[in-house]
């Protein structure tokens, strides 16, 4: 694999029963760099993104990440190797036990041997980049949208992975939160000098973010490239999907 | 055709449950070999599943042994063999109603509690999270409660033999005027350490009934909360009759030689 390629989906196909998900489904994901999936609600975006985490294994076809082939990997070997990856979830998924701090922190308790105090220290530099530091002590079920959504993305990011995924992040916010959570993204890749992919709806704020834009339709990848050249496409269903007309190939 | 296929759909089921069950078991044995176990949360665990049953497990106790004296008090004194009601009360509880009726309330009360939380985690994603983060749910959810039930489960059914033998034997006394003293000394006669200790196994063993239906049933929830909702009800009804089962199996295998 070209090492200027972090991921790869290579002829993936995904079923869910007889429901068929993803298609012969093949996409690069740039080193350095941020792509954006978009696609109509149900398209398999976030199936995508579950694939290049190793929770689920495709139903053919190879994903690799790094190098490595994540189907047919032993459940050991893959959690070697989600210490890589990790995965915003698209209301958090924080364990409503516990504080958003030990959320945050569960990571490097579970899998390093650094003491409380440094544990702490990562924890509150995490919020920080979020810009949640003053929450430590609080628990998820006292957290807005945005804030949840931003505690999430901090314990995505405090094991320092070289590919986050970001499930929707900006679904359900208020314009302002919207940017809030676009400009942390940025400020994230930043930070970790990593990869992203983010699946969103929200034309501005992929706009603004993408390095690469991938449109996902009936299970397959049918537009990919730069975000200008996409912005730009002649594709008739990139064209609708952008302009978000109800005529075109796009069925309603 | 149709009966066929149904019946062979029912047994596909059947063994895929089965399989999933027994694979939860090899897991959970695998992390306490490995002694991966998180103690704070075990013994959070314990004191929430717990020594939150005790008051109902202490109440459902004190009323059947109650009735058992009642019942065995009524027929005794009229075949002049008083002295042998505290004997039955102490057999019966000691033996069969003080485990089961102990696993029975658990079941009720923890197993669905354990399937409605490990279900809700499923459909807010937090079982995704955990694996996302390369953590075994299994170790961090299902091995604290089935550590949390094996210890605790064995205690409260000492608590119900006691609660039981004394509510048997205050009935006795005020009912048919069996003095303590003779309830006592037949219950030593009666019942001996070792049906004690049979008692705890099969209090051990359906321990391990409620942790492992109702962790899988949390963990094979599908379908949002109408789905933890079945996942609840499963659980209860699935552990009930695997105790039932169980505890004739094993009143069988421990005391039917006898």
């Amino acid at each position: 694999m070209d090492a200027s390629i972090y991921a790869r989906l290579d002829d993936v196909t995904h079923s869910f029963g007889d429901h068929v998900i993803l298609k012969n489904c093949s996409l690069d994901i740039v080193r350095g760099a941020i792509t954006c999936i978009v696609g109509l609600s149900g398209a398999g975006k976030s199936t995508i993104l579950r694939l290049l985490d190793g929770l689920i294994e495709p139903s053919s076809g190879h994903v690799y990440v790094d190098g490595h082939d994540l189907c047919h990997t032993p459940e050991r070997k893959l959690v070697d190797l989600r210490q890589k990856t990790s995965l915003a979830f698209q209301f958090a998924a924080l364990l409503d036990s516990l504080t958003i701090g030990e959320n945050v922190g569960l990571p490097l308790r579970e899998h390093t041997a650094l003491p409380d105090e440094k544990i702490r220290h990562i924890v509150d530099d995490a919020l920080e980049s979020v810009g949640l530091r003053h929450i430590y002590d609080s628990l998820p079920n006292e957290l807005s949208g945005g804030m949840l959504k931003r505690a999430g993305f901090a314990r995505a990011i405090v094991t320092r992975p070289e590919l986050v995924l970001y499930d929707e992040p900006t679904t359900g916010l208020d314009p302002i939160v919207t940017n809030l959570i676009t400009d942390t993204i940025l400020r994230l890749r930043q930070k970790l000098d990593g990869t992203a992919v983010v699946i969103s709806h929200d034309l501005h704020s992929i706009f603004r973010m993408a390095d690469y834009v991938a449109m996902l339709f009936e299970g397959a990848i049918i537009a990919y490239g730069p975000r200008e050249e996409i912005r730009t496409s002649t594709n008739p269903f990139v064209q609708q999907f952008l302009t978000g007309s109800e005529v075109g190939p796009i069925p309603v | 055709m149709r009966i066929l296929e149904r019946f062979g759909e029912g047994t596909i089921a059947f063994l895929e449950y089965l399989g999933g069950i027994f694979s939860l078991v090899g897991e959970s044995i695998r992390s306490i070999v490995h002694a991966q176990i998180r103690y704070a949360e075990t013994f959070i665990q314990s004191y929430e599943l717990g020594l939150g049953s005790l008051l109902i497990v202490l109440l459902t106790s004190l009323f059947t042994g109650m009735v058992i004296s009642l019942e065995s008090a009524q027929q005794a004194v009229q075949f002049g063999m008083g002295s042998l009601v505290g004997g039955a009360v102490t057999y019966t509880s000691v033996r069969e109603l003080g485990p089961m009726l102990t696993a029975v309330v658990v079941a009720g009360r923890v197993g669905s509690a354990i399937a409605a939380e490990i279900g809700s985690m499923v459909v807010t994603e937090q079982i995704d999270a955990l694996r996302s983060m390369g953590l075994s749910p299994v170790r961090f959810l299902v091995v604290p409660r089935l550590l949390a039930l094996a210890i605790m489960l064995p205690l409260l059914t000492i608590f119900a033999d006691i609660i039981s033998i004394v509510g048997g034997m205050w009935i006795a006394q005020a009912y048919a005027h069996i003095n303590p003293a003779t309830f006592i000394s037949s219950a030593r006669q009666a019942v001996g350490f070792d049906d004690v200790v049979k008692g705890l196994v099969k209090a051990l063993v359906f321990a391990c009934i409620i942790a492992f239906v109702g962790c899988y049933q949390g963990l094979s929830t599908r379908g949002g909360a109408a789905g933890v909702g079945r996942a609840t009800t499963s659980a209860v009804v699935i552990s009930i009759i695997l105790i039932f089962g169980t505890n004739f199996i094993m009143s069988y295998l421990l005391f039917g030689t006898h």
